[in-house]
């Protein structure tokens, strides 16, 4: 017994050892995913940024149909990478919506001239407000939402050619 | 001081450091080979100019301004240092400048001077983020060696000291 006690330091040591060596070969996965995957969308009704489109409003998400809610931004860079993606999503007849953080219609006017525009309509979320409720930490993110407003996926970063397979199964999943 | 506030003051040149306080969200993107990674830094510093990572709206009304009545902001600030920044991490609400701890400074103040409860705002925010969002995480399954380990610990030091003095006696 006392002998095996003598080597218990080591062993603890061993283990430690162990577990950081287990950190620095898989390092932790830093990214919030939101818990509201799964839950109904919040309610929200913002108004519209530009002109030429109107506000969005969690009733739309309530009509039978799944749709994407993209949060973005004219001054972030990824939403510039993913903006492609986007325009591919809408001519397979996708139907896509936005929550515009932080901006002003101008900037978005802009932003939509360079990088096209995929949107149905965009929301203006000034102060984060909505983007918090949907626990969304950041720009660019997209949920999937289906037809009774239930939010069934989150994609967080912007969307690549090889997410658009997991997207179009979650919406169709969704139907 | 981390890399992210010497970005901000214009210590560090923007390719080098793309992390702003809202993150840029990038993936590896492989292997390049050497010289053109030494000369893409050389020529990154050349032409380093600040990410625009942030926007340029001012703050939300309330993330810099106390409220008026001082128990409120007492009780929002106490509420405000044991919320994560959720794109800083390392930081509470309350110490960071990003543009998005600034937006959930003005929702805490918002609702408690709407006379909302501290413990029913963290709870919200619970709802949305996970238990990530709080420095003052619930016992659960993950946190219960967290909790339980000092005493533990405690209960080990006591009997190996009680050990320790049994000996001494004897001899």
């Amino acid at each position: 017994m006392k002998r095996g006690l003598l080597w218990l330091p080591f062993a603890l040591f061993a283990l430690l050892f162990g577990v950081v060596a287990f950190g620095l070969k898989a390092p932790a996965d830093r990214t919030i995913h939101s818990a509201m995957v799964g839950k109904p969308l919040p309610d929200f009704a913002l108004p519209g940024i530009i002109q030429t489109k109107p506000g969005l409003d969690s009733t739309l998400f309530h009509k039978g149909k799944p749709r994407l809610l993209n949060v973005f931004a004219s001054w972030c860079i990824p939403c510039v990478a993913e903006a492609p993606q986007l325009m591919r999503l809408k001519m397979m007849g996708v139907p896509i919506d936005a929550i515009a953080i932080r901006d002003t219609g101008p900037a978005i006017e802009g932003f939509l001239r360079r990088n096209g525009d995929p949107y149905e309509r965009i929301g203006d979320d000034k102060i984060s407000a909505v983007q918090l409720s949907l626990g969304s930490s950041g720009v660019p993110e997209t949920f999937v939402v289906d037809g009774q407003g239930k939010i069934v996926q989150q994609h967080i970063g912007d969307i690549r050619e090889e997410d658009i397979p997991a997207l179009l199964a979650a919406l169709q999943g969704a139907q | 001081m981390s890399l992210s506030h010497l970005r901000h003051a214009g210590l560090v040149p923007a390719s080098i450091v793309p992390q702003g306080s809202r993150p840029l969200r990038t993936r590896n993107s492989g292997p390049r080979n050497k010289s053109g990674v030494t000369a893409g830094i050389v020529l990154g510093l050349l032409l380093a100019t600040p990410a625009i990572a942030d926007s340029g709206l001012p703050p939300a009304a309330l993330a810099n301004t106390q409220l008026h009545d001082p128990a409120l902001e007492a009780k929002a600030q106490a509420l405000m240092v044991t919320l994560r920044c959720l794109v800083c991490q390392g930081q509470s609400i309350a110490d960071s400048d990003a543009d998005m701890a600034g937006d959930m400074r003005a929702l805490v103040r918002q609702r408690i001077a709407a006379g909302e409860s501290p413990e029913s705002i963290r709870h919200w925010l619970i709802e949305r983020y996970g238990d990530y969002v709080t420095y003052d995480p619930p016992f659960s399954a993950v946190t219960a060696p967290l909790w339980l380990a000092p005493i533990l610990l405690l209960a080990i030091g006591v009997w190996l000291a009680r050990g320790s003095f049994k000996r001494r006696k004897r001899t």
